[in-house]
């Protein structure tokens, strides 16, 4: 197998590791719980080495990777006897796909590490790595795939995993409960999406989104259609007024679970962002669907964190923060679309995009720390009560200083990653209109603030907990994310040249993606 | 097609299975809801491929002429599939919650917000 060959058919590869991996797991499993071990974290591992391959790919050639399963030669979308329709079930990944996919893997490869110790003493272990792996399975489809139908599917994939891994711990029932409500919102909101779907076939004879988006006029039935994606896909990612599934759903899953249904509910906002700029973007009034998703984010931001600050529950209260920090990549990239196609995009409302996105993949990786280290105190502690910890910064030494390397990064203090996400976003979106920045800065604040309870009600104070640092692996999960929030915090450019600038501009650009598509994809 | 018969059916059926999503207390009936909205999603694609005087796409017994797209009927048997699964999980997931509560009343079943 040439190098070649391996680059050209990563984006099948990326599907077929994990999803090899995850029917493997409960065979290898059976034999020996170590060999299982080996096999799962050498699959994570190929996944974000192959993530990684597609990253620098879709960046050296600066157009989007166009794969078509089952062609001949692999990138022909447009076959010479299909009269200029593409068929077959098509990938197109750029450089906001490949994006994604870097955060989903790496995320993915922490959680799993860190669950060998955190569910070591846990029966039906194989399943359970068996739905981590499927989990990730659907988070890379959905934000690889270049078909509307495809990207239900894989929606669903990830749904029903992350619904099964939130029960995992069943909790007297808790877990379950909470399980129930995700799945329940989570199955009736792909339903509406698959609706929409319906519709969009009915009028323009595709699924492929490049050909909807050139064949779009933009009727009255798109706005249905353009109305039930909004909402299905933010019910997904937790934005405000659709969020009383996310306490309950980030608050019992176990602890790398919750930081995998970060990402999880990034990918459905990718594609709400994907389905607002690609599919509606040319010929819809972008500036009302930019104000609606800018709404959606301010709320999300404010009601996120006030309703962080009244808790007392370690996970819940996360949990709220997530849909707080939600809400900035809402705003950021509301902004981008608010004024795609004015003068002003270029002044400012890239920026904002690239704020968005940036704070993308900074929150998966301060706000996965969080969790993998609230994860941790539970481990050892054996409560979430916020109220019955206290001193364990004297013997979890490591994992006191990862979770103030999150807090202060979630905060937006200068060394880490939140910082520079967070200060792109406040000065563009200043421009566009001073009292959302002036809000988004006031939410920074509380957020500290709640961070500030934590921190004092859990890790200082007498010792009370007689306990001893968790388990390595634990720490090592711990400590990837560690790294890029301070390889992200201390050196920004980094990210933002090669991971951020692309990703904005690919995705502000929708006629490049339907000319790739459309053009063959030679 | 007669009246849109099908499109009205499908109105019919997902509002039934919205109405006891939204207003029934057992968990099993919600659950029936879910269904029912499925149903009637999966009957709409497949309406939506109904060509009047439309053969099946075989190739060896057809007329290449008047072929129908399979493509609506592909996408119903996925979500026929994904369906099953959905109501497997959600109904283990209430004999989870019953054994543990003893009730399946959704009024009851609220332990996370205390």
């Amino acid at each position: 197998m040439s190098w070649e060959y391996l680059v050209n058919h990563s984006p099948a590869l990326i599907i077929i590791v994990p999803l090899l991996a995850a029917f493997g797991t409960p065979l290898i499993g059976r034999f020996s719980r170590k060999a299982m071990y080996i096999w799962i974290i050498a699959s994570l591992t190929l996944t974000e080495i192959i993530a990684i391959i597609i990253l620098h790919t879709v960046y050296i050639s600066g157009k989007p990777m166009v794969y078509v399963m089952g062609a001949n030669p692999y990138n022909m979308a447009v076959p010479p006897d299909s009269g200029g329709i593409p068929i077959r079930i098509i990938f197109t990944v750029d450089a906001f796909s490949s994006f994604m996919a870097f955060v989903a893997s790496t995320v993915a490869l922490a959680g799993g590490i860190y669950s060998i110790s955190c569910e070591a003493q846990q029966s039906a272990q194989e399943k359970y790595y068996a739905l981590l792996l499927l989990m990730l399975v659907g988070m890379l489809g959905m934000v690889l795939t270049g078909d509307l139908f495809n990207f239900f599917v894989f929606l669903e994939i990830n749904s029903l995993a992350s619904a099964a891994l939130v029960s995992y711990r069943i909790d007297k029932g808790l877990a379950v409960e909470a399980a129930f409500k995700y799945a329940i919102i989570s199955s009736i909101g792909a339903l509406a999406f698959l609706f929409g779907i319906g519709i969009l076939y009915g009028e323009y004879d595709a699924l492929n989104m490049a050909m909807i988006a050139s064949r779009m006029k933009f009727t009255d039935l798109d706005k249905i259609v353009m109305a039930l994606f909004t909402v299905t896909l933010g019910m997904k990612a937790g934005a405000i007024p659709m969020h009383y599934w996310v306490p309950d759903g980030y608050g019992k899953a176990p602890g790398a679970i919750s930081a995998m249904l970060v990402t999880a509910s990034q990918a459905s906002l990718y594609g709400l962002f994907r389905v607002s700029f690609t599919v509606f973007g040319l010929a819809a009034n972008t500036a009302t669907l930019g104000w609606f998703i800018i709404m959606l984010g301010v709320l999300s931001m404010f009601v996120g964190v006030t309703m962080a600050l009244i808790q007392h529950d370690i996970k819940r209260l996360m949990a709220y923060h997530a849909i707080s920090q939600t809400g900035y990549m809402l705003l950021g990239v509301g902004v981008g679309l608010a004024t795609l196609g004015t003068a002003a995009f270029n002044q400012y409302g890239l920026a904002a995009m690239e704020g968005g996105i940036f704070h993308i993949i900074n929150h998966a990786m301060y706000k996965g720390l969080l969790f993998l280290t609230a994860g941790a105190v539970i481990y050892r502690v054996g409560t979430s009560d916020l109220n019955k910890m206290g001193g364990l910064a004297h013997t979890m030494k490591y994992t006191t200083i990862f979770f103030m390397i999150g807090a202060l990064s979630i905060a937006g203090i200068p060394p880490f990653n939140g910082f520079a996400s967070k200060l792109l976003i406040y000065e563009s979106v200043y421009q566009f209109n001073p009292v959302l920045s002036i809000l988004a800065m006031i939410v920074s604040i509380l957020t500290l603030a709640s961070f500030v309870k934590v921190f004092h009600s859990a890790f200082m104070g007498p010792k009370i907990h007689d306990v001893k640092e968790v388990p390595k692996s634990m720490l090592i999960g711990m400590a990837i994310l560690t790294f890029f929030i301070i390889l992200f915090g201390l050196f920004p450019n980094i990210a933002l040249n090669y991971l951020v600038a692309p990703a904005a501009k690919a995705l502000a650009n929708p006629l490049g993606y339907i000319a790739r598509v459309l053009g063959g994809g030679a | 097609m007669l009246f849109n018969l099908p499109f009205i059916t499908v109105v019919i059926v997902i509002g039934l299975g919205l109405y006891a999503m939204l207003y029934k207390r057992n968990l099993i009936k919600i659950v029936i809801g879910l269904s029912l909205v499925e149903s009637g999603v999966n009957l709409f694609l497949v309406s939506l491929g109904y060509r009047n005087g439309g053969i099946a796409p075989i190739y060896t017994s057809a007329p290449s002429t008047h072929m129908v797209l399979p493509t609506p009927q592909a996408l119903t048997l996925t979500s026929i599939v994904i369906g099953v699964a959905t109501t497997a999980m959600l109904l283990s997931f209430c004999v989870v919650i019953y054994r543990n509560y003893g009730t399946l009343d959704a009024r009851k079943v609220r332990r996370l917000r205390e």
